[in-house]
């Protein structure tokens, strides 16, 4: 990388930031040598929403300070070690890792100008190649050197890579198909769909081929991660043989939803709800804090009170009493898990997740024609995607029907939290109202909402399907504060009704058709 | 400072040296630890050598392993220092029996002295003349308020004693924080910690530590029982047998004199590997019927 002084007449760091991640190669490169670098690939990170701080930056500098650069494997876990902190994290890093790293690779070799795709190739390799050992991959490539426009003798080969998990052997391969495909499959210029192509013509399949011969790996199937990781490397080489062709970096795009999502896809707006859930706790245990001033019954606090004695010669004219604790809110939360609100209940149960994370005094009930207690699940299980599969298997929810029976849902939950219901608590309701047409009891509802001390309703549908069809939302919006919350920042806004300073505001009025 | 290995390899061979192997990964953040003084926030599943990573450290480095456990509940009098308010309480009437009213603008000093502090894991890391391993165990038990009274020890090494001022440390101590992802940690603390996470070892490294830590298993026996282990890890499992469950069995099969492993020493040993009644029939059905149903009736 090019080392240019910082000029005081240059453009601005954001500036430059912006131009370097997003231009295509400039002449002078970025300037402040590696430690420039570090910053756009910082910046990248933050990009694809990771928090980065400059406490993390100034760490990684140096922590790189005392490792050796000739081995990129550890660069790139020092790097990971101090920018990346969580699992989640760790993923949308090596993916943003790998991307810079070639960029920054092609981008050095268009500067110099250089077509030559070796040289591309090597840089790339230097900097950001493959975990596993090269030597293993030149040994591979040379094997199969004899006749590499043979289809056959070629498909074969990449299904035994993508068996047997080698991915430098892999990495050669693509190439390799790229070319003997080549004639086959016409260059589109989106390189997604020309990955799809060259893998159709390659016959890589998950699901077993019993017309293979015996040993092939075929005959099984393809592990489905091997094939993913086959098309990377593919995407990998078509991008480069594009740069090559065209002499310019493509611009970047931020990372596919896909590509970062974690396998239960409700991934980034869990860690987003799990953010405003924090947020709702804080606000919660600070908030009506003036009420809790009262000294109801106290205790006096013998060894205070004896330290206190000390400065009065060991007689204890200062009474201490031990501090009140400040209680915890006690929240219910009752989740509407029926087919009516499918799209919206992962979104309920992440919120019931985090909440869980965050509340220790709490209990949620999940209900459908009946209402079924999940606390003890939530507390067992930390995985969210565990929590939803055992919530559909057997949480023990009477779903007979499938259709939601209010009316019995809050016979049973007043049953069922009778003694613990008071003033303190607060219950929030997930759900759609929508009845089937069933009696809405809002009686029923009404005496849940006295008991407790304040009660929510988050509502999924748009405020504009409020009261049509089986919908009967406004005979609740009474008893309770109604909200529309299907997205986190609904979310957000529910939080800020929810701790809003002075009396509960008037709940919004859900539109209501001409009746 | 007794010698720090200088490289990673070094650090890496001297952790093997030690019995505990680790992994690239591993080696490179403890190295980073050594060499930066950052506290590591090490997480994963539960058994992979989260806390046995600290004791080799430990170990390695020749250093006082000062350990602290966390649990729902724990508070700063448990953590960090508390005074030893008997002990101050019988230095007063020592006091008053043997001079009346003299001398109490002395007593007064003296009970706030370090002689009455009760020193707990924290201040002692701190306090401590040597350098230290400093283990704050599963710290996703506590509550976010102790994670906060932590930063200040995290970041600069100090702890504040009202009557005392602040101690600091003289010497930098090596920090390891681990968690079990029970739940998910403040920013804050995250931000002063390198981060580590350790998951299952590859089969090959796993056969090596099985058998380091069970030399006497035969090779072959010690092969099949990773790649069962592994074989059960790819399984939906409430609880998937850690590494430790895996030596556990490894010891049990030698206890038992087991040469191969068949369905019937599978059946009978199961239980130290999978602790769910749920998991055990699973386990049970997807791996144990796949096993030879009898020793040398061929494979």
């Amino acid at each position: 990388m090019a080392a240019a002084p910082h000029g005081p007449t240059g453009p601005g760091p954001r500036q430059l930031r912006q131009a370097a991640i997003h231009a295509a190669a400039r002449p002078d490169g970025v300037p402040g040598g590696f430690a420039g670098q570090l910053v756009v690939f910082c910046e990248e990170l933050r990009g694809e929403g990771l928090a980065v701080g400059t406490s993390e930056l100034l760490d990684a500098t140096v922590a790189l300070d005392a490792v050796a650069w000739s081995r990129r494997e550890d660069v790139r876990e020092t790097l990971a070690a101090t920018l990346a902190k969580s699992p989640d994290a760790r993923r949308v890093f090596d993916l943003v890792f790998d991307r810079f790293f070639f960029r920054a690779a092609e981008a050095e070799a268009v500067r110099r100008s250089s077509t030559d795709g070796e040289v591309a190739a090597k840089l790339a390799d230097e900097l950001a190649g493959d975990a596993q050992g090269d030597g293993e991959a030149h040994e591979a490539g040379e094997q199969q050197g004899g006749d590499p426009l043979d289809l056959d003798a070629v498909r074969e080969a990449i299904a035994r890579a993508i068996a047997e998990g080698a991915s430098g052997r892999m990495a050669d391969l693509a190439a390799l198909a790229i070319g003997s495909v080549g004639g086959a499959v016409t260059d589109t210029g989106v390189v997604g769909v020309d990955v799809q192509r060259i893998r159709r013509a390659l016959e890589l399949r998950t699901d077993p081929d019993p017309q293979a011969p015996e040993d092939d790996p075929r005959r099984e199937g393809l592990p489905r991660e091997g094939i993913r990781e086959f098309e990377q490397h593919l995407r990998h080489e078509l991008e480069r043989r594009r740069i090559e062709r065209l002499g310019e970096l493509p611009p970047a795009r931020p990372l596919n939803q896909l590509d970062r999502a974690l396998p239960t896809s409700a991934g980034q707006s869990l860690a987003e709800i799990h953010r405003v859930v924090r947020q709702l706790k804080r606000r919660l245990n600070t908030q009506g804090q003036e009420l809790r001033g009262h000294r109801r019954r106290t205790q006096v606090d013998l060894r205070a009170t004896m330290r206190a004695s000390l400065q009065t010669g060991g007689v204890p004219v200062v009474v201490k009493e031990r501090a009140v604790r400040p209680r915890r809110p006690e929240i219910f939360v009752l989740c509407d898990v029926s087919t009516s609100v499918t799209s919206a209940s992962l979104f309920f149960l992440s919120v019931l997740h985090a909440l869980h994370d965050a509340f220790r005094k709490m209990r949620s009930f999940v209900f459908v024609e009946r209402i079924s207690e999940v606390t003890e699940l939530f507390e067992r299980e930390r995985e969210f995607e565990k929590v939803s599969q055992a919530i559909g298997r057997d949480a023990g929810v009477a779903d007979v029907t499938g259709y939601t029976d209010y009316g019995r849902v809050w016979r049973e939950f007043l049953e069922q939290t009778e003694d613990d219901l008071h003033p303190r608590s607060t219950v929030i309701v997930l759900g759609d109202a929508r009845t089937n047409g069933r009696d809405p009891a809002e009686a029923a509802f009404a005496a849940i909402a006295e008991r407790a001390g304040r009660t929510f309703w988050l509502n999924p549908e748009p405020a504009l399907y409020w009261d049509y069809g089986d919908s009967v939302i406004s005979r609740y919006a009474g008893h309770c504060e109604v909200h529309e919350c299907w997205t986190a920042d609904q979310l957000e806004g529910f939080v800020a009704a929810l701790t809003g300073s002075g009396p509960a505001p008037e709940p919004p009025r859900p539109h209501r058709p001409g009746r | 400072m007794s010698s720090a290995p200088a490289s990673v390899e070094a650090l890496a061979a001297g952790l093997r040296q030690v019995g505990y192997l680790p992994g690239s990964r591993t080696a490179l953040v403890s190295h980073l630890a050594v060499q930066l003084g950052k506290p590591v926030l090490v997480e994963g599943p539960a058994g992979v050598g989260k806390t046995e990573l600290a004791k080799a450290l430990a170990t390695l480095l020749d250093r006082e392993l000062v350990r602290l456990q966390c649990y729902e509940g724990l508070d700063e009098a448990k953590a960090l220092y508390e005074w030893n308010y008997r002990k101050q309480l019988l230095r007063i009437q020592a006091q008053s029996a043997g001079e009346g009213t003299a001398g109490w603008d002395a007593v007064q000093d003296d009970v706030f002295g370090e002689e009455f502090l009760l020193e707990r894991p924290l201040l002692r890391a701190i306090a401590s003349e040597k350098p230290v391993v400093l283990l704050i165990d599963e710290i996703d038990k506590t509550d976010q308020e102790f994670e906060a009274m932590l930063l200040e020890l995290l970041s600069d090494f100090q702890i504040t004693i009202p009557e005392l001022g602040r101690v600091e440390a003289t010497t930098q101590p090596v920090v390891l924080l681990t968690s079990n992802n029970a739940r998910e940690l403040t920013e804050a603390l995250k931000r002063r910690c390198l981060y580590l996470w350790l998951d299952y070892p590859e089969l090959d490294r796993e056969l090596e530590i099985v058998r380091e830590r069970v030399p006497g298993l035969s090779a072959t026996i010690a092969r099949r029982l990773v790649e069962v282990v592994a074989e059960i890890r790819a399984l939906d499992l409430k609880k998937p047998p850690s590494i430790a469950e895996s030596i556990d069995w490894a010891r049990a099969l030698l206890l038992l004199g087991a040469d191969d492993l068949d369905q019937e020493v599978f059946r009978d040993t199961l239980s130290v590997l999978v602790k769910h009644r749920t998991d055990l029939d699973l386990v049970a059905e997807r791996v144990g019927l796949r096993l030879p149903a009898r020793a040398g009736s061929g494979d």
